[in-house]
């Protein structure tokens, strides 16, 4: 059964703009989904409005099996990560973990053993009775854990929780919400504009851009198979090359080169990774190589291929050295795009 | 030995005159209450410290000094009080009631009653003094201490300045509240009070000071001398001073003094809250 | 308004409540009833009103002692604003740049904004007692028989004293705070940038500390205008005759003891546009203030 159900759910604001077109999709009980896409793509938008911080203007949504479009935030049986924690100051973390739960009713014997399952479970039992402001950056983002645990909720929603801490902590954390996750078994939703965050952790990605969805599906899927050019450009690090292509005599063209078949006529869009590309002394397409990045397992070459910029990945035990480069390619490597409109032929 | 500096013995030569400039007639009205009276007439302040400080702080206090025999120093330090924390205390819970109204509700009238509120800013008491006493007279406030408070709060310094705090204070933290099922009260007691506590503080003071000097307003509002309060008190001092035969300067010097200690010291000691307080609520 | 707010209505209503009643009753009912009679001439017994149209404000404009008062006001604030500007910023350099002392020399020089403007009328008057006022000998010394409340320009003199007294705390505590915010490291950029400790000043922190001082002309200028009511009060014994007084003082004295409703009016109703206008500039520097930061 599903856990959460969008049903047309859109978003306009009173001036008329439009922060969500009508979007449906479903997520199953336990699984781990994220929404990706740049700042102001309606991502964050969508998660307020799963939260029930931000008004519903059309659709329905369902967590659970209920109807909860006007249902208060506190009783939708929900808990939320923000991006900055959103912890109370001038509360304890026993105090601020249990907050929620005083608020129910429950008893506080019952909070307290709550709060101290959560803090054992997060390794936060030394630092209950210290101030927010006491904490570093990973213990206060174990704290807004916390805090979200002991609801013990249908649906965990997170909000960039991580874009406040440096690279490496990032890189802990990231591992350490996904096992939580996991042990847990909670349906979670989380936002995050990083890409990489997106592909480690997520059961599936929705990429969204513009205030409309452009591709749901697993990671692998979006990764190697992206619905459009605004997939195929935003996952992926470096991004895919994009290239403007012809058709002739149903082979699709890069310069004089044939790539591929091709399924349509005219201008196309052809989309190749910088991984798919091989160093091949007799490989058809001939690359100028400018700069060299090492990056240890690594290198990527950057240059030209004809007139457009490319970008190239080699591993670390072939020899590489600026100037021309022969490159080949599988044919079922490349991607095509419509040329006009971007999305995947 | 370290080089002396001439531009560092010249900062402190600047910084010593600028405190004397600032302390000296403090010091010149504190030994005047130290001798007689007699003594002042004659030679005006010294640099002799005489031994009149308790009978002249004892006169000051407990003997009445107009025409009522009812505002002894100590019923106007009195009436300085409740005009400073009361001043203060309907203030800000005034403007903290409005402002969490203004800053944390949807309302569709928010923004009217924010420039209904804000347009107070522009206009001090000063310029409508007469239609103000008008009122108090026709609600028949006068001699009152709700008439010496209630106008003077109805401006919005208050209210301006914890809009600005509430508006500093991180989105999400509401946002939590509500997950964690705090309604418009609870957060209101819970959360943004406790968060308060320094703007609070520093308000009070600010809002202390400003009850305790205000001068213009009790002047018209009080008649009955066991209303005034020490400030409005110091004309009736000086009017004293000029008609006596032997002014009593040591007497009225410890009047001006207890005017002056409290606020004074308020400032003194909680000094970071105050300068906190004061240079922010004016951004 | 945060964009997660609560939508009850009642409550907010109700909170709002008690500000806006207290704000309707003593300050708009009071503001047009001074708008109000500001075009009526009272009779001078009591009985009734009567429509009178500008004539108010064109009697006030034809007045002598109007126009007299009006431009010794106008001096009086630029040269209080001025000297407590000017003091204010040379102690707030002098305090911002000192280790030794500099808590102790913070708090003497700003104890004084807690000191009421009566109170400091006050202390002229002691200061400039005819017969041993410190000041009097002073000035007598040099051969000038100084007389408060005689003589115009020695009381002028004694009023801007005390109020350029009052008011050097406030700007020094602006000011110190304004060049404690501005960052180390632009100092030390400065620092590097440019030998001259003085050069450093005018093409630094001056520039930098722009903003704070346009704030505070208008705080000083209306704090010349209004605040100064207890020190001229206090000053002139509530004896006005020919001494010198300020437009707040005078509608006080028209309305208040002359019974003059309407020319009060009248005189209230110019000084507000006068503040008016004032708060305006001040809030249209702010508004650029928050560009710039």
């Amino acid at each position: 059964m599903a856990q959460v159900q969008l049903n047309n759910i859109g978003k306009t604001y009173p001036n008329g703009f439009e922060a969500l077109h009508p979007t449906s999709f479903e997520i199953a009980e336990g699984e781990f989904t994220v929404l990706v896409g740049p700042s102001g793509c309606g991502k964050s938008t969508l998660l307020r409005m799963v939260a029930g911080l931000e008004d519903i203007t059309s659709g329905e949504l369902q967590i659970a099996g209920r109807v909860v479009n006007n249902v208060e935030p506190a009783e939708r049986d929900i808990a939320m990560v923000f991006q900055n924690y959103a912890l109370y100051p001038h509360m304890t973390v026993r105090k601020n973990i249990g907050y929620g739960l005083k608020n129910r009713g429950t008893s506080k014997q019952a909070i307290a053993q709550k709060v101290d399952e959560a803090a054992a479970l997060l390794n936060l039992g030394d630092y209950l009775d210290r101030k927010p402001s006491q904490l570093s950056g990973g213990q206060r983002q174990r704290v807004a854990m916390g805090r979200a645990i002991v609801r013990d909720p249908a649906l965990f929603l997170f909000d960039e929780p991580l874009s406040n801490l440096d690279a490496k902590l990032r890189n802990q954390m990231r591992i350490e919400i996904k096992a939580l996750q996991r042990r847990l078994g909670v349906t979670s939703i989380y936002v995050t504009h990083d890409q990489v965050e997106a592909m480690t952790m997520a059961d599936r990605i929705i990429v969204m851009n513009a205030g409309r969805i452009e591709q749901i599906g697993t990671p692998s899927e979006v990764y190697h198979n992206p619905a459009s050019t605004f997939v195929a450009a935003f996952m992926g690090a470096p991004p895919m090359n994009l290239f403007p292509a012809k058709v002739t005599d149903g082979q699709v063209m890069l310069g004089d080169q044939p790539l591929c078949a091709a399924p349509a006529q005219g201008a196309v869009t052809a989309g190749i990774r910088p991984e798919d590309f091989t160093l091949d002394a007799t490989g058809p397409l001939s690359m100028d190589v400018q700069i060299i990045e090492e990056l240890g397992a690594h290198r990527l070459l950057h240059g030209t291929l004809g007139a457009h910029s490319v970008t190239v990945h080699v591993s670390n035990d072939i020899s590489a050295a600026t100037g021309l480069q022969r490159l080949s390619v599988r044919p079922d490597a490349v991607c095509l795009f419509n040329a006009t409109d971007g999305k995947r032929l | 030995m370290r080089k002396l500096k001439l531009s560092t013995v010249l900062d402190h030569a600047v910084l010593i005159a600028g405190s004397l400039f600032m302390i000296l007639p403090l010091l010149m009205l504190l030994q005047m209450t130290t001798v007689p009276d007699t003594e002042i007439i004659r030679t005006g302040p010294s640099l002799t410290i005489g031994d009149q400080l308790d009978d002249n702080f004892r006169k000051a206090m407990f003997e009445a000094s107009g025409f009522s025999g009812e505002n002894t120093g100590l019923s106007m330090l009195k009436n300085s009080m409740i005009l400073g924390i009361g001043f203060a205390f309907g203030k800000i819970v005034l403007g903290m009631m409005a402002a969490y109204a203004i800053v944390y509700f949807r309302l569709r009238f928010a923004t009217f009653a924010f420039w209904l509120i804000f347009t107070t800013l522009l206009l001090p008491l000063e310029v409508r003094i007469l239609p103000s006493y008008e009122v108090v007279q026709w609600l028949g406030m006068l001699n009152t201490y709700q008439g010496l408070i209630i106008p003077l709060i109805a401006s919005a310094t208050a209210t301006f300045f914890f809009r600005q705090f509430f508006r500093s204070v991180p989105e999400e933290l509401v946002e939590a509240a509500r997950i964690d099922g705090a309604g418009p009260v609870k957060f209101f007691i819970d959360i943004l009070v406790p968060l308060s506590q320094t703007m609070i503080a520093a308000m009070f003071i600010i809002m202390f000071v400003y009850g305790w000097n205000q001068y213009l307003w009790p002047t018209m509002i009080t008649t009955d001398e066991d209303m005034y309060t020490l400030v409005r008190g110091i004309k009736q001092i000086v009017q004293v001073l000029e008609g006596a035969v032997v002014p009593e300067f040591g007497r009225s010097n410890v009047l001006a003094l207890v005017a002056v200690i409290p606020p004074v010291l308020v400032v003194v000691f909680f000094q970071s809250w105050f300068v906190k307080g004061l240079t922010e609520s004016d951004k | 308004m945060k964009r997660a707010g609560f939508t009850t209505v009642s409550l907010p209503v109700l909170l709002l409540l008690p500000q806006l009643v207290i704000i309707a009753v003593f300050f708009y009912w009071p503001t047009v009833v001074a708008l109000q009679s500001s075009f009526y001439l009272q009779d001078p017994f009591g009985f009734g009103s009567t429509f009178v149209g500008l004539q108010n404000y064109i009697d006030l404009f034809g007045s002598r002692e109007y126009r007299r008062i009006a431009s010794f006001t106008v001096v009086f604030s630029l040269l209080v604003t001025f000297f407590s500007l000017a003091i204010a910023l040379v102690l707030a350099v002098k305090a911002d740049k000192v280790l030794r002392g500099a808590r102790t020399y913070r708090t003497l020089l700003m104890w004084v904004y807690a000191v009421a403007p009566p109170v400091a009328g006050f202390i002229a008057v002691i200061m400039f007692n005819q017969s041993w006022g410190p000041l009097t000998e002073f000035f007598g010394f040099f051969g000038h028989d100084y007389m408060v409340g005689v003589n115009f320009n020695d009381t002028a003199f004694s009023m801007i004293l005390a109020s350029v007294w009052k008011q050097v705390p406030v700007n020094f505590i602006f000011f110190l705070s304004g060049l404690q915010s501005i960052p180390r490291s632009v100092r030390e950029a400065a620092l590097i940038d440019n030998r001259s400790a003085s050069g450093r000043f005018w093409d630094v922190t001056f520039p930098l500390l722009a903003p704070t001082g346009f704030f505070l002309l208008i705080i000083n200028i209306t704090y010349s205008l209004f605040d100064t009511f207890g020190i001229v009060d206090i000053v002139v014994k509530g004896e006005p005759g020919n001494n010198p007084m300020t437009l707040v003082y005078k509608v006080y004295v028209d309305g208040f003891r002359g019974n003059d409703l309407g020319g009060s009016s009248a005189q209230s109703v110019i000084l507000m546009v006068l503040v008016l206008a004032l708060t305006i500039f001040q809030f249209r520097l702010i508004d650029r203030r928050i560009h710039y930061t």
